[in-house]
Order: structure tokens, then C-alpha cells, then sequence
């Protein structure tokens, strides 16, 4: 049966692969520190189940002081030209984008074998059902592709590096956040946000719990520029005591459409740097430098309706499953 | 009361643009300190509480590793970009037939959420695919019906930039391995609840429709909202003069 831990054996080993791949390219502007940073990650993956509580605590402590103090730079590991693309994407047709549709085949699918059928419960642990189908569609699209590409032998890994190093310290945000998450629960940081909100606003109904939780995510989004850090702070505050534990909402649909409802407060603030300013930017709308320019403009209406459909959604649907 | 020093770090630290990283891990030592002081409580109560919220990170860092098995599909779509996939995505889009601006816009969006509901979010993007082939095509398409004056090639532009990340922010959630839906499931297991990913995706759903109908019809509308030069203008003005007389 392939379980979690077989999952975090394939991964530990694509990330050593990274850092060792970073360590040998002389050209990377921060080799050491990069090849470190993976290498740490890689560590976690194959031994973090080993090192205990505080061991990981200082394996945190060791990536943030490696990462976070300053930028990683980003390799630029030998690919093909432009040229050679576009000559090759008229080559094959869209059959390009066959191998990278397996991904998600493979994860629904498996998922759902797991759940129905003998074989697929026998193949796939019930423990992270879902991540371990996915992880398998991955290494199942990657065989196809590379036997049908031929590329060199390294050349996924290095192709995969340089993917990784444009996302850097990015890697790590939502593990850290949901982290950060278990720390204010157990500091009980909803339970004080919670009384304060309720001794100002009374959320004594299901429809203004959920107003307040949607309206709240996407404030928070709006100050911070993103909605995955506002997620911890207001389903620890309202999200989970209120609305589901007090009325009985359901987690998913609660947790689903709250993070939507944040979303829409990205589309309307310049602190999203990558969505609202670089375009901005990239496209030189005359207005690019003023804090609300063309396309923050351009998504506030939708941005404000989404805003009230999650929150209806959430009313006419948290309740009822 | 205390203890939401923590949240105070969080948001300043976001604010202030420092490295969310290092944001987050200073502002689980705050709350977790803080919800320890009280009165009478010395140095080493304070070390013992720090030492302690450290753990609790470790552990919980430590039980949310599956996050990263979702990078599993970084060496294929690198591989894939290697052989040209943003290339073919490019070619795909180029060939879409659509007669307006906002038809036009309309089919990218409708595009952007799907393929990023199957998980293929790197397709698009406002380097990969507005600024070299969006905007230039919809700015197009609207000069073909008669010129355009800067204020409205600023708006055409803008509203493209827009339609890439509604697409992509109203798509990404329906697929079961995006940061967002990783960190819900995390988070979720810290609280003592167990959630499937699928279970989170479907719920993206309705939410997705939604912004389909909301955000297309602001696009069907658009056509006839570009700003036209002077002499268009008048031109308008003076038909509809005739009209009223």
C-alpha cells in the first residue's frame, strides 16, 4: 500500500536533488545558502518524523534565517531557447498538454477508487488519500512525458529547480501559516478576537456570523495583501467558534467560501504587489503608480459582488449540508 | 488581551513588506510568550514559554508536511515548458475567434478557470500571457471596430489584466492541490478536525459559476462602455441628437 510516508520519501529525495543540482552550479547567485535551503526542506521530508518537537522547531528556525533575512537568488540552470519552443510547440500540437492532464485523472480518480473500490483502497492509504493520488499522478505524467520527450537525463530536475527557485521562500508559506495557526489556537487567539468582536458587534445569528467572518477575511486580505495569512486569524476567531461550532456550520463549506471571500479583498488592494501592481506595470497603464490604478479600478466591481455572493452562498449552503 | 501582540506582528510585518517567513515565526513567539505573562512570571518562565511555543511550530510545521507533495508536479511542468507547453497555450489563444474586446476576454477567462481548476495555473499569468498576447489581441480587436483614444486603450489593458486574475483566483480552489486548499486542510487538522481536500474543492464551485456569470457580463457590457476618440464621440452625440428630434 502507498502511504504518506512513501510520499514524503519521493519528495525528500526531488528536493536533495535540488539542492545538490544547486550546490554544483557555480553561476547561481546565492549557491550555498539555495542548496541549503532545500536541503533543509529535503531533511524535513525524510527525517522530520524523527528529530522531534523541538528539533523541527530549530529546522524552522534554521530555514527562516536562511531565506527569510535575505533574498535567495534564482538559478538559471541551461533550458531551451525560445526558438526551440515555439518550433517545438508547433511540433507536437496540444498533445503537450496530455501529460500534465494525467495530474489531475490520476488524483481525482484515485481518490475516488480508494474511497469505492477494493483495488484502490489495497493501493492507496486512507490517511491523505486525495495528496497521495495526486503525488502518484505526478511521477506517473513525468514517466510518460519523459518517454516521450527523451529530454537529457538531468533535465527534469534541473527544469524543476529552476521552477522552485522562482518560487523561493513562497514554498514554505501555507505550511508556516497553518503553523502559525496551531500556535494561536492553542494561545486561544480566536477566543479573545472572538469576545471582542462579539462585545462590539453581537453575532448572535447564523447570517451576521457569517457576514462578519466573510467581511473580516476580506478586510484582513485588504490590510495584509494576502488572503492565506488573513485565514489563520479569522476562522481561529470567528470562522470556527461561531460560525461552525456555535451554529453548526458546515467546516468545509465554511473554510471554502471564507478563503474565496478573501480573495476578493486581493483583487482590491495594492498591497497583492504581484496580481495588481506588476500588470500594472508590465502593461504601463498611465496610472501604474497610484495606489488604486486601472486594474484594481477594473476588478473592484466584481470584487464587491463576489464578495456578496460568498457571503449568501455561505448563509444559504453552510446550513443546510 | 496579550496575546493578540501576535496578530499586531502579523500584520504590521505584512504591511511592512518585511519577509513573510520571518513575520510568521516572530509572531508565533509573541503570542505564545504573551498568552505565558502574568504576574509574578520571570526570564525563565518567559525562556521555558518561548522554548515551548517553539515546539508546538516544530510539531505542527512538522505534522503539515504534506504541502509539499504538491511540488511533486514542478519537474513535469518544467519538462513540459522545456518542449514548449506556454508556447502551444500561446498559439491556442492566438487562434480564438472572437469579434469584440469583451467576447474576447470572455473566452481567456473562461479558459483561465478551467485550466486552472485542473491544476495548470503556470499557463497563464501576466508575463506568460496578458502582456504579450491579451492585451495586444483585445486592444486589437476593439481597433477594429473604429479607433480607440489612450483613456480607453488604458482601460482595454487593465480590464485584461483583471480578467487573468479572476480567472485564476475563482478557478485555482477547485483544484485539490493549491496552497490555499492545503493550508484550509492544515489548519483544519491543527483544530482537531479532519477534511478531505476534495471535500474543500468541491465547495469552490458554485463560487467559480458565480464569477463566470458576474465577471462575463461586466465583459459583455465593456464593449460598449470603450472610450472612443472626440470625433467618434461627437459623431454618436450628434446621431443621437438627430434621433431625439
Amino acid at each position: 500500500m502507498i502511504t504518506l510516508d512513501h510520499a514524503y520519501l519521493v519528495v525528500g529525495l526531488m528536493f536533495a536533488a535540488f539542492s545538490l543540482l544547486t550546490l554544483i552550479d557555480r553561476t547561481h547567485p546565492t549557491r550555498i545558502r539555495s542548496a541549503l535551503f532545500w536541503g533543509l526542506i529535503a531533511a524535513s521530508m525524510l527525517v522530520g518524523g524523527r528529530i522531534g518537537d523541538l528539533g523541527n522547531g530549530v529546522l524552522v528556525l534554521g530555514l527562516v534565517v536562511l531565506a527569510g533575512v535575505r533574498k535567495l537568488g534564482v538559478g538559471r540552470p541551461e533550458t531551451t531557447t525560445p526558438a526551440v519552443r515555439e518550433a517545438q510547440a508547433r511540433r507536437r500540437g496540444n498533445w503537450l498538454f496530455v501529460p500534465a492532464l494525467i495530474v489531475p485523472v490520476v488524483a481525482v480518480g484515485g481518490t475516488l477508487a480508494a474511497k469505492h473500490t477494493a483495488f484502490g483502497a489495497w493501493l492507496i492509504s486512507d490517511v491523505q488519500t486525495t495528496l497521495i493520488a495526486l503525488g502518484l499522478g505526478c511521477v506517473l505524467a513525468l514517466v510518460v512525458a519523459w518517454v516521450w520527450l527523451r529530454p537529457p537525463a538531468t533535465a527534469p530536475f534541473q527544469e524543476g529547480r529552476r521552477l522552485v527557485d522562482s518560487i523561493g521562500w513562497a514554498v514554505l508559506l501555507p505550511q508556516m501559516l497553518a503553523s502559525l495557526g496551531a500556535v494561536f489556537l492553542l494561545a486561544d487567539v480566536g477566543g479573545v478576537v472572538g469576545n471582542l468582536i462579539s462585545s462590539t458587534v453581537p453575532l448572535t445569528t447564523p447570517l451576521v456570523a457569517v457576514i462578519a467572518y466573510c467581511l473580516g477575511m476580506a478586510l484582513f486580505t485588504v490590510i495584509m495583501g494576502n488572503a492565506f495569512a488573513a485565514f489563520p486569524v479569522m476562522t481561529a476567531a470567528i470562522g470556527l467558534p461561531i460560525v461552525i461550532h456555535q451554529f453548526d456550520g458546515n467546516v468545509a463549506i465554511v473554510c471554502a467560501i471564507g478563503m474565496l471571500a478573501g480573495f476578493c479583498g486581493t483583487l482590491m488592494t495594492p498591497m497583492a504587489a504581484n496580481f495588481n501592481v506588476v500588470p500594472a506595470n508590465l502593461l504601463e497603464l498611465p496610472d501604474r503608480d497610484s495606489p488604486l490604478n486601472g486594474v484594481i479600478r477594473a476588478q473592484i466591481p466584481t470584487a464587491l459582488i463576489m464578495l456578496a455572493i460568498n457571503m449568501l452562498l455561505m448563509y444559504l449552503l453552510a446550513f443546510r449540508f | 488581551m496579550w496575546v493578540l501582540l501576535g496578530v499586531a506582528v502579523l500584520v504590521l510585518g505584512f504591511v511592512l513588506r518585511l519577509n513573510p517567513l520571518l513575520v510568521i515565526v516572530i509572531a508565533a513567539l509573541v503570542t505564545g510568550v504573551m498568552a505565558a505573562l502574568g504576574p509574578g512570571v520571570g526570564p525563565g518562565e518567559i525562556w521555558a514559554a518561548a522554548l515551548a511555543t517553539l515546539e508546538a511550530f516544530g510539531k505542527a510545521f512538522n505534522d503539515s508536511r504534506y504541502f509539499h507533495i504538491t511540488w511533486l508536479i514542478l519537474p513535469l511542468i518544467g519538462l513540459l515548458e522545456r518542449e514548449g507547453l506556454q508556447e502551444r497555450a500561446r498559439i491556442v489563444i492566438s487562434r480564438a475567434k472572437a469579434a469584440t474586446a469583451g467576447r474576447l476576454m470572455l473566452v481567456y477567462l473562461l479558459l483561465r478557470q478551467i485550466t486552472s481548476a485542473l491544476g495548470l495555473t503556470s499557463l497563464g499569468g501576466h508575463p506568460q500571457m496578458v502582456r504579450p498576447l491579451l492585451a495586444p489581441m483585445t486592444e486589437g480587436a476593439a481597433e477594429a471596430e473604429g479607433p480607440i483614444s489612450d483613456k480607453g486603450r488604458a482601460r482595454i489593458r487593465a480590464m485584461a489584466a483583471a480578467t487573468d486574475n479572476i480567472g485564476l483566483f475563482f478557478g485555482e480552489d477547485i483544484f485539490i492541490a493549491i496552497g490555499s486548499i492545503i493550508l484550509m486542510v492544515g489548519f483544519l487538522q491543527q483544530a482537531g478536525i479532519v477534511v478531505e481536500p476534495l471535500q474543500l474543492s468541491v465547495w469552490a464551485i458554485p463560487t467559480a459559476i458565480a464569477a463566470l456569470l458576474v465577471h462575463g457580463c461586466r465583459l459583455l457590457v465593456f464593449d460598449r462602455r470603450i472610450e472612443r476618440p472626440s470625433t467618434a464621440t461627437a459623431a454618436a452625440d450628434s446621431s443621437d441628437g438627430e434621433a431625439a428630434q
